[in-house]
């Protein structure tokens, strides 16, 4: 079995109007998903620490926009951002949408992505770390929960994501 | 007592509960502090989650094993007792040791309490590990990751107490509990501080070329090609320069991971108790495919079947394995 | 009165550059303990078997207190003959280095090396209860730590002991990383390591100096000085300065850290004159200042 050590880059996804409609249409939808998870997994925030306050561009290269997250539990940050004008960041996480979605629900091993070249961080290596590790200590599915908030059509476009991901990294994480 | 017990680390609650559905015999785990040798962000339990931990693990048979396997500065030995303590009062079923002080200390304290000699504590000869038993009662010993198995098969004739031995994960090259080679780059301490290569001190720099060198504290680990594998920024798996190696090489040790699944029935046959899986600064996945994979393989070789092992070679460091000094002696 | 001791040579020094080092190490140098035996590779010992009745007696003989080391990794069997035979000498004097080394030592008297992790009050009081009547405390151990060690090892009796210059010693291995250099195993070594007396030296790749190789060890690149800790050393009852041979004049090393600890050298005098006997290495103090060993924190004492 093998995984080709793609570098992790970018690649053209429609213009920049297109972007900003993205980070527009996506939005209402990250405010709902960030406050669900706070709610239901309070001692993630204790496991970041000092990174609360940390802000954190989570790139999926393959996805028309960038998130900015800031862990913050009094005032929470997710926002879909352009990516050819990110916000100021501590940290960057870079791989495709579909890793870092196993990546949160912790079905691929992090450090595996990271060293096959999939995942690409740079920044605060330590604030990236407490991120993982925090998110790793979650019971259940982040991303399931997330289909699930929109029903079928949620989980139907959850399915078709992973089946593309899944021809993309055939057999990766030993699954 | 079981022939080769399943040894799995825990790095969070999740994990534990992860590695005991996954069929581990046993979980270690460490509290969020300096007393264990994974001191990492964000990492190891409360005394909180280690009571609710060992709640779990014993409903479902598994034992829990606390790492206290780090070594006390003078001044602040009061964090290690009060570990040990703790450990105690919240059942923990052995507490894994490398100090003398804490060994000493717990031997006379909690004389109830099974202790293990950890891989920190370097016994590598017959004698070593005695001087453990004789003293404080030490009823099983980690081995360095530095025996061929007829050395270890030998070993195991001479000593008193259980074997256990890694057989998956980090590739240890130095001797454990002897390395300061962290502290000298960074200033935090591998045997006082239970860290190594922080995460703090690790800088991950990109060039144009898609390139990428790790570097420890400004002194840079690696560089790695666009399509190169990679490795922890760890100094022993750097790669330098030497008088006889001007393009640079891996001076120590290549990323590579231990793997000894090919080696499980020869380790049982020369007496091996416990087989260890290292890997508590890894995610729920890791933990839940390798113990997986190891569970059935323990469980093929008891059942007198051969053993069918996954494949883990993905999550290998820099995607390579080896068997290392348990093949071999040439590997020294 | 405080003791400077010299360390045991780490490296694999010809038979020659070791009678005449230890000539002038008994003849001239004001040390009061010498370290002699192998403590890094068991496949070097009997290269130094022969002269080592000769060189014990020149140094006893010029006053010195000798102690014999033992190795500090103990696997293979001739490492633990080598370990058992050393623990059964009469003599008070054996400096161990290995969990093994105890064990065969028993009750009776002994110094216990650096390499054994005496980290604690606790670990220094178990082993003074086992015989040990003098310990080396682990380089990377800081000011605040060594002061409450010292105390502690003073109340109990014993000789406390702190490296205070030369190359600190990072880690050990069972693997040879001078035979790796250079092609080879362990077993097939052919001794490759003679050819570098002051280690091996390892740059980053993009040519920072960092490391010394020496055979299984690991070492700084820069040579530890606590030149000017060496008072408030003194001052927190570590009785025992030791000093790592180097390929430098040890014999002037000495003589400056004696000079700063009698009072005799101001100490920006002997710091310039150090540095002058070693004008091809830099020094550190990092790890007594709790911070990254490689360090050099200059005017720590009056900062």
């Amino acid at each position: 079995m093998s995984f080709a050590a793609t570098p992790v880059s970018a690649p053209k996804i429609g213009g920049k109007l297109a972007s900003r409609l993205a980070c527009v249409i996506v939005q209402p939808i990250l405010t709902r998903l960030v406050h669900k998870i706070a709610h239901q997994h309070p001692s993630l925030f204790a496991r970041l620490g000092g990174h609360q306050a940390t802000d954190y561009l989570i790139d999926p290269v393959d996805l028309p926009f960038a998130l900015h997250l800031r862990p913050d539990p009094t005032a929470l940050i997710l926002r879909a951002v352009p990516r050819d004008t990110p916000p100021q960041a501590n940290a960057v996480i870079r791989g495709r949408f579909m890793l870092l979605l196993e990546l949160v629900d912790s079905e691929t091993d992090g450090d595996a992505a990271f060293f096959s070249r999939a995942l690409d961080i740079s920044g605060d290596t330590e604030a990236v770390v407490r991120l993982r590790n925090a998110l790793d200590d979650m019971d259940g599915s982040v991303v399931e929960e997330t289909a699930n908030m929109f029903g079928p059509a949620g989980r139907a476009i959850l399915a078709r994501l992973r089946r593309s991901y899944a021809q993309g990294a055939k057999g990766f994480g030993a699954r | 007592m079981t022939l080769a017990e399943l040894i799995c680390p825990a790095g969070t609650p999740a994990a534990l509960r992860t590695a005991v559905e996954a069929g581990a015999d046993a979980v270690y785990c460490g509290f969020q502090n300096a007393t264990n040798a994974r001191n990492f962000p964000g990492l190891n339990f409360t005394p909180d989650e280690l009571a609710e931990a060992v709640a779990h693990a014993h409903r479902h048979g598994t034992k829990v094993l606390l790492a206290l396997n780090t070594y006390p500065p003078a001044g602040k030995f009061d964090l290690w007792r009060d570990a040990a303590d703790l450990g105690a009062r919240l059942g923990v079923d052995a507490m894994i040791v490398a100090d003398m002080g804490v060994a000493d200390y717990i031997a006379r304290h909690h004389p109830q309490m099974r202790l293990h000699l950890s891989v920190q504590a370097a016994a590598s000869s017959p004698e070593a590990i005695r001087y453990y038993c004789e003293h404080f009662g030490v009823k099983r010993v980690v081995l360095p990751r530095i025996l061929t198995i007829p050395e270890i098969r030998q070993i195991r004739t001479e000593i008193p107490c259980e074997i256990e031995t890694f057989i998956f994960g980090n590739h240890g090259l130095m001797v454990e509990g002897r390395c300061s080679l962290t502290n000298y780059l960074t200033g935090q301490s591998t045997n006082m501080d239970g860290v190594c290569s922080p995460a703090s001190d690790v800088e991950y720099i990109r060039s144009a070329d898609g390139s990428m060198a790790s570097r420890l504290a400004g002194f840079t680990i690696d560089t790695f090609g666009p399509q190169e594998m990679a490795g922890y920024p760890t100094i022993c798996k750097g790669r330098y320069i030497a008088p006889s190696q001007p393009d640079g090489y891996y001076a120590f040790e290549e990323p590579v991971s231990l793997n000894l699944s090919r080696l499980l029935p020869e380790l049982i046959d020369a007496g091996v108790h416990a087989f260890k899986i290292e890997g508590r600064q890894r995610s729920k996945s890791y933990v839940r495919n390798v113990v997986r994979a190891f569970r059935q393989a323990v469980d093929d070789i008891r059942a007198g079947r051969h053993a069918n092992m996954a494949d883990l070679i993905a999550l290998t460091e820099g995607q390579k394995q080896t068997q290392g000094a348990f093949e071999t002696k040439k590997w020294r | 009165m405080t003791k400077l001791t010299l360390g045991p040579v780490a490296y694999h020094w010809s038979a020659d550059m070791r009678r005449d080092f230890y000539a002038r190490i008994a003849d001239e140098a004001p040390i009061d303990d010498v370290y002699l035996g192998e403590v890094i590779c068991s496949k070097r010992a009997p290269f130094q078997d022969h002269d080592l009745p000769a060189t014990i007696e020149r140094l006893q003989r010029a006053g010195k207190t000798v102690v014999i080391s033992t190795l500090a990794e103990v696997m293979l069997k001739r490492e633990r003959t080598a370990t058992s035979d050393l623990a059964q000498m009469d003599s008070a004097e054996i400096e161990v280095n290995n969990a093994a080394g105890l064990y065969a030592r028993g009750q009776r008297p002994h110094r216990v090396g650096p390499f054994m992790n005496a980290y604690n009050e606790a670990t220094i009081a178990w082993m003074a209860g086992q015989g040990a009547t003098h310990i080396c405390l682990p380089p990377e151990l800081p000011a605040p730590s060594i002061a409450i060690a010292a105390q502690t090892a003073q109340a109990l009796g014993l000789g406390v002991e702190v490296q205070v210059f030369g190359r600190v010693s990072l880690a050990v291995s069972a693997r040879c990383y001078h035979a790796r250099a250079h092609g080879r195993s362990k077993d097939n070594c052919q001794f490759v390591c003679e050819n570098d007396p002051d280690g091996m030296p390892l740059r980053t790749r993009d040519d920072a100096p960092i490391l010394r190789v020496n055979g299984i060890q690991t070492q700084s690149e820069s040579y530890l000085s606590l030149l000017p800790e060496t008072t408030p050393l003194a001052a927190d009852g570590v009785s025992h300065l030791r000093l790592m041979p180097q390929m430098v004049d040890m014999v002037a090393v000495a003589g400056l850290f004696r000079a700063v600890l009698d009072q005799h050298l101001p100490l920006t005098e002997a710091e310039h004159r150090l540095k002058t006997l070693c004008p091809d290495t830099g020094f550190s103090n990092g790890f007594y200042h709790g911070q990254a060993g490689y360090r050099r924190i200059a005017n720590a004492l009056t900062a």
